[in-house]
Formats: C-alpha cells, sequence, structure tokens
C-alpha cells in the first residue's frame, strides 16, 4: 500500500478561521479584496464593451487562490483555469497589467494576445490560465516532471473546477503524476456548477476529493470559504511534494456567485441558493473573524476595503490609457 | 567517415546523440525505456543514460505531450513518442491547442523546445487507425515545425535539428522505411529545418514527394527516363517551414509540377504547395499541375486494397507521362 496519508507540518498557526486568525490575517484579506475589487470592474468593464469576447469572474472563490497561492513561491509554478484571475493576481501579478491584459493593450501582461482566458505571469510563477477544461493538468505535470528531474525542490499546482475531473486529461495527470511521484498538487475549485449544470447532473459521487484513492493519492476536502483553513492544507500538500512525497488532490469547497461567463445570468439557481452561500462570503468571514478576535477596528476594516478599491480603480485607469498592440504584433512570437 | 545504419537505429542514435551533448534533454513515452520501443527505436537508450532521462510513461497520450510542454517551459528539451501518429488523435488538443500556441497566447513568455516523435504510414496492413501520414493534419496550426525525413540522414540529421530548435517540431517516421539503410555521419550531420533535397535532376518535371513516396518517385522517374522524360524530384524533407524556393528553381527548368503524397488530396500539403505556386508563379507553368495522392477513403488492410489505395510507382509513371505528353 502507498503511504496516502498527510503528515501536517508542526505549525503555530491556526488551521481554520474557528480556531482563529494568523498574524498575517491582514494581508489575506486585502489579497481576497483586490480579487474582489479586480473582478466587479472586470463586470463593469465588460458590460461597457471595453473586454472583448468572454470573461469568467470568480467572485465568492478569492479565499482557494489565495490560500493556495500564499502556499506557493514565484519559484514554484502554477497554471489554473480560465476563471483564472483571482489565481494569477494571488501569484502577486501586477493588476493594472493584468487589467492592460483584458483591455488588449500591447503592456498587458500577454502582449494583447491572450486576453482573460489566457492570462499569465511567468515572472511570478503562473504559467498560464488555460480555455481548455481540464489541459492545463497535464502542462502542470511537466512542470512537476522538471522541478523533479532538476532537483529544483519547487512545486506545481494546477487549479480545475469541478466539472474538470470528469474530463480524460484530468485522469491521466492524476495517474501519471502519482506512478513518477511528482511534486504537484491539484485544487478542484468545486464551485458546484460546470459551466450551467450542477454537479450532481454530472457527477456521480458528492466528495470529489475522494476520486484521489484511485491513484493511490492523498484526497483532502476543505472548506473553500475559509482562506485560512486552505492555505493550511495547501502547505501541508506542497510540504509533502518537496519532500518527494507525491501529488496531493484537494478540494476546496466553494461557490461561484456569478454566472458562468458574462452571457450567462445564471437563472437555473434554485431559489435561495446564492444567498445561503451569500452569507459564507469568504470575505466577509474573514472580517467578521478580525473583529470578533478583537484584531481590528471596523474602522480600519473601511479604511482597507478603501486603499484596495481605490489601488484596483487607479490600476484600472492606467491600463485604460496605454496604447492599443500594433497591427504588426500579430506576426510577433508565432515562433522563438 | 560515416557508418550505415538502418532509419530505425538512426532514430536512437540522433537521440543518443543530443541526449550526450545535453542534458536537458529527457525523452518520455509509451514502452521507449524498458522495452526499448514498440518499433525498437529508441532500444538502448534506458540503459545508457538512466530512467530519469529515459521514462516510460502509461498509455496517455495527453499526459505525455502535456508533460512535455510544461517541463520544456522550464528550460527542458524534451522528445515525446506518439507511438503511431494516427494516435495523434487522442492528444490532439495538447498539440494543437497547447504546445502550439502557448507562446503566442502567453506574448512570448514561454519558449517551448519540443519534439514529438510519431510513427506513420502505410504498406504493412495496419488498416485505417494504424497507417496514416497524419501531417496535414497540423499544416492548419500555425507555431508548430512539421519533418518528414525520407533517408536515413535525413531523418538522424532532421532529428537533432528538432531536439535542437527552441520551437516544437512534430517528427514523423515511416514505418515503411525502418529498415531502410543509409549513411549517419562521424560528424554532426545536422539537417536545417526548412531546406529541401534535390535528389535528381531533370528538364521535364519537377516531382516533389516525400517518404515513401519519395522511393516511389525515383522508381517512376527510372522509367520515364528510359523513356526519354527526365524528372526532378524534390524532397522537401519539412513540410513547416516549406522550401518553396528550391521548387521554383526546378519549375523554371520544367513549367511542370507534380507532387506525390500518401494521403488523401483534400487539406494537404501538396494542395497547398500547388496553391502557392499557381497563385504566385503561374507564368512558370507549361502545363496543370498534378496531384498525386491517396484515394478519399479510410486506409484499407486487405493487401490488394491498401496496394491500389497508395500511389505505386507506375501511376506515378503513367500520370506524369500523361502530363508531359499533353
Amino acid at each position: 500500500m502507498p503511504d496516502i496519508s498527510i503528515d501536517r507540518p508542526v505549525t503555530d498557526e491556526p488551521r481554520s478561521l474557528a480556531d482563529g486568525v494568523p498574524g498575517d490575517a491582514r494581508e489575506l484579506l486585502r489579497a481576497m479584496l483586490r480579487i474582489r475589487y479586480f473582478e466587479d470592474m472586470v463586470r463593469d468593464m465588460f458590460t461597457r464593451g471595453l473586454v472583448r469576447g468572454s470573461t469568467h469572474l470568480c467572485q465568492g472563490q478569492e479565499a482557494v487562490s489565495v490560500g493556495v497561492c500564499q502556499a506557493l513561491t514565484a519559484a514554484d509554478a502554477m497554471t489554473c483555469t480560465y476563471r483564472g484571475h483571482g489565481a494569477v493576481l494571488a501569484m502577486g501579478a501586477a493588476p493594472d497589467r493584468s487589467f492592460g491584459e483584458l483591455l488588449g493593450k500591447a503592456d498587458g501582461l500577454c502582449r494583447g494576445k491572450g486576453g482573460s482566458m489566457h492570462l499569465t505571469d511567468t515572472s511570478v510563477g503562473a504559467y498560464g490560465s488555460n480555455a481548455i477544461v481540464g489541459a492545463n493538468l497535464p502542462i502542470a505535470v511537466g512542470h512537476a516532471l522538471a522541478a523533479q528531474y532538476l532537483g529544483t525542490g519547487t512545486v506545481a499546482a494546477a487549479f480545475l473546477g469541478d466539472g474538470a475531473t470528469n474530463i480524460g486529461a484530468f485522469h491521466e495527470s492524476l495517474n501519471l503524476a502519482a506512478i513518477w511521484k511528482l511534486p504537484a498538487i491539484f485544487v478542484i475549485e468545486n464551485n458546484h456548477y460546470g459551466e450551467y449544470s450542477p454537479l450532481a447532473a454530472t457527477t456521480p459521487i458528492e466528495r470529489l476529493a475522494d476520486r484521489a484513492a484511485s491513484y493511490g493519492i492523498p484526497g483532502v476536502y476543505v472548506d473553500g470559504n475559509d482562506v485560512v483553513a486552505v492555505r493550511a492544507v495547501a502547505k501541508d500538500a506542497v510540504a509533502r511534494a518537496r519532500e518527494g512525497k507525491g501529488p496531493t488532490l484537494i478540494e476546496a469547497d466553494t461557490y461561484r456567485q456569478q454566472g458562468h461567463s458574462r452571457s450567462d445570468p445564471a437563472t437555473y439557481r434554485p431559489p435561495g441558493e446564492l444567498e445561503a452561500w451569500l452569507q459564507r462570503d469568504p470575505i466577509t468571514r474573514m472580517e467578521q473573524a478580525l473583529l470578533s478576535a478583537g484584531h481590528v477596528p471596523a474602522g480600519e476594516l473601511e479604511l482597507i476595503r478603501e486603499e484596495e478599491r481605490r489601488e484596483i480603480s487607479a490600476a484600472a485607469e492606467r491600463a485604460m490609457n496605454w496604447p492599443d498592440p500594433s497591427p504588426e504584433a500579430r506576426f510577433e512570437e508565432v515562433y522563438a | 567517415m560515416s557508418e550505415v545504419l538502418n532509419y530505425r537505429h538512426a532514430i536512437a542514435r540522433a537521440i543518443a546523440d543530443e541526449m550526450a551533448a545535453d542534458p536537458a534533454v529527457i525523452l518520455i513515452g509509451e514502452d521507449v525505456a524498458a522495452a526499448g520501443g514498440a518499433f525498437k527505436s529508441t532500444a538502448g537508450l534506458l540503459e545508457r543514460f538512466g530512467p530519469d532521462r529515459v521514462r516510460d510513461t502509461p498509455i496517455s497520450e495527453q499526459a505525455i505531450v502535456g508533460a512535455a510542454t510544461g517541463a520544456a517551459m522550464r528550460g527542458l528539451r524534451p522528445v515525446a513518442e506518439i507511438m503511431f501518429a494516427d494516435f495523434a488523435g487522442v492528444c490532439f488538443d495538447q498539440i494543437a491547442n497547447q504546445l502550439a500556441k502557448y507562446r503566442y497566447m502567453t506574448g512570448g513568455q514561454v519558449t517551448l523546445p519540443v519534439t514529438i516523435r510519431m510513427a506513420g504510414g502505410a504498406g504493412a496492413g495496419f488498416a485505417a487507425q494504424h497507417s496514416q501520414c497524419t501531417e496535414n493534419w497540423f499544416l492548419n496550426i500555425p507555431g508548430l515545425k512539421i519533418a518528414v525525413p525520407g533517408t536515413v540522414p535525413d531523418l538522424y540529421g532532421l532529428l537533432r535539428s528538432a531536439i535542437r530548435d527552441d520551437n516544437p517540431v512534430l517528427v514523423f517516421e515511416h514505418k515503411n522505411l525502418f529498415a531502410l539503410k543509409g549513411p549517419v555521419p562521424a560528424n554532426d550531420g545536422l539537417v536545417p529545418l526548412g531546406k529541401a533535397d534535390l535528389v535528381r535532376q531533370g528538364r521535364d518535371v519537377t516531382i516533389v514527394a516525400t517518404q515513401q513516396m519519395r522511393w516511389r518517385a525515383l522508381q517512376a522517374a527510372d522509367q520515364l527516363a528510359s523513356e526519354g522524360i527526365e524528372a526532378a524530384i524534390i524532397d522537401p524533407r519539412t513540410l513547416v517551414p516549406f522550401d518553396d524556393e528550391t521548387v521554383i528553381e526546378s519549375l523554371q527548368t520544367t513549367s511542370r509540377l507534380a507532387v506525390v503524397q500518401e494521403a488523401p488530396a483534400d487539406g494537404s500539403w501538396g494542395a497547398s504547395l500547388i496553391a502557392r505556386m499557381t497563385q504566385h508563379h503561374f507564368y512558370l507553368f507549361d502545363a496543370p499541375p498534378l496531384l498525386i495522392s491517396g484515394d478519399n477513403t479510410p486506409i484499407p488492410y486487405a493487401a490488394a486494397l491498401e496496394a491500389a489505395w497508395l500511389p505505386s510507382a507506375d501511376r506515378i509513371t503513367s500520370e506524369v507521362r500523361k502530363q508531359v505528353h499533353t
């Protein structure tokens, strides 16, 4: 039998919001607020016709992006889904260059070649948002293979949606990562909908973490709206990977507060579902934990919100004033 | 000085020489290590370079190509084997949407020195799902380079160049050429990607063909020569980039173009070549160009059916004869 246990590293940090708040709680809160305000701004920009094609927002899922990416460094490799703005920002990408990419500007992260669904910033370890469901998983396996072969001690993290656990690349990737004991972590953002279909309509099991058993690797379920809890399990998985013990599958239980894409009003949601999840909003919960622990006065929370909101607005303003790419730039970067 | 090897062994030699030269080169694929490859074309590499660098994978083509892609982003130069070129269908997304586009979509943030080797080609009774020359599937995907070596030195030299190239290169090996013998140079023997081989000089017609069809075209050219028709033969060796210049130069003498390919005509490199030549060099032609292709059917199994499906030397001879005499 393979060893599929998680060895929890000894840490003084709380393992969930119920245990209290960690010393860097303000930073965690700020990181989530940055994503929330970024996404709110993208929604506005899309409505104003400034963002082209489609865009997939992650309001409500910020704790997963922040919790996991807090367990990584810029030397690690993170790949994510087309609902990936949060993860790329959580790795540390600059909001103005991220807006610039969504706006199709020459100084966008991808020089305007990728847009919302391909947001990438390798300088912070964000190796690509992917517009094909599950396709980032084999690529993350490659990052982990390189880490193992080169002995860099780095890990590869791949985000995926609940729907992606039903695509073939998921199986191939977890199986290969397991058989080679690669330093990889796979994080299911279970937001309960695969595009417009509820999870129960497409998936015969409730606990997606159980799928790990097929690969002989740990499968960990976590409250995905508790940033402290997410970070704790991510740190465990990263530590396990760095020690050469192989991959971990994490299921972070969360909720997509918006529709699938901006063309989806999400009218298929049962009445009351959204409201119930809004009660468990990851940002509100973090703020309440800070307040009840007496960590911060209410006035300071308002100040933090205001600062993050202003920074996002300023970043958007800057990016909107950047020039469009020259049409000739379309021929660049096809080949090295 | 050179050594005579067969096509199959030139594969292992090229990979070994690149692995010896650069520790970033690794080989992954189904049965490439312990078994030495389904076609024995990677025999000896595991023993020489060890299991970290020569890795057997599960039957997981998506994971194989994706792993090569991700590893390349971190500085490795992976060589991935897809056993039969037909299996490219199983990992089409990873090749077409990921590997080919990742550099572009990220504004040049990543470099992808990935070589994917696949064995294609008909003539040995493998039927519809194990016989295709699938290189045409990838012509419509900017970002890839495509090599189709038809001789031992070309295979050796193109494969080495592919591994050294900073772009994704698909190298199609032809199963019916595995026993072919030829020289492998003692020095680097590199063959550049994008340079055609003028296989035979001729004044009357320019035949462009690759791999198995190159050899059949040579047989046809011998027959035609006995009838007083001198055919030039050009093997482009790579389909992307394609060496149009060598074809144009030959057409300036022959004014006739015949393309022979082991695939249906629609959406093929031969059709594209003829389109480019007639669009940009119409004045060079004295006769309509000829596209000699596999039939527009799946590749059949029975010997009699498959032989009829594949363009034969006789068919090439008679169609070119007609073209020249019209």
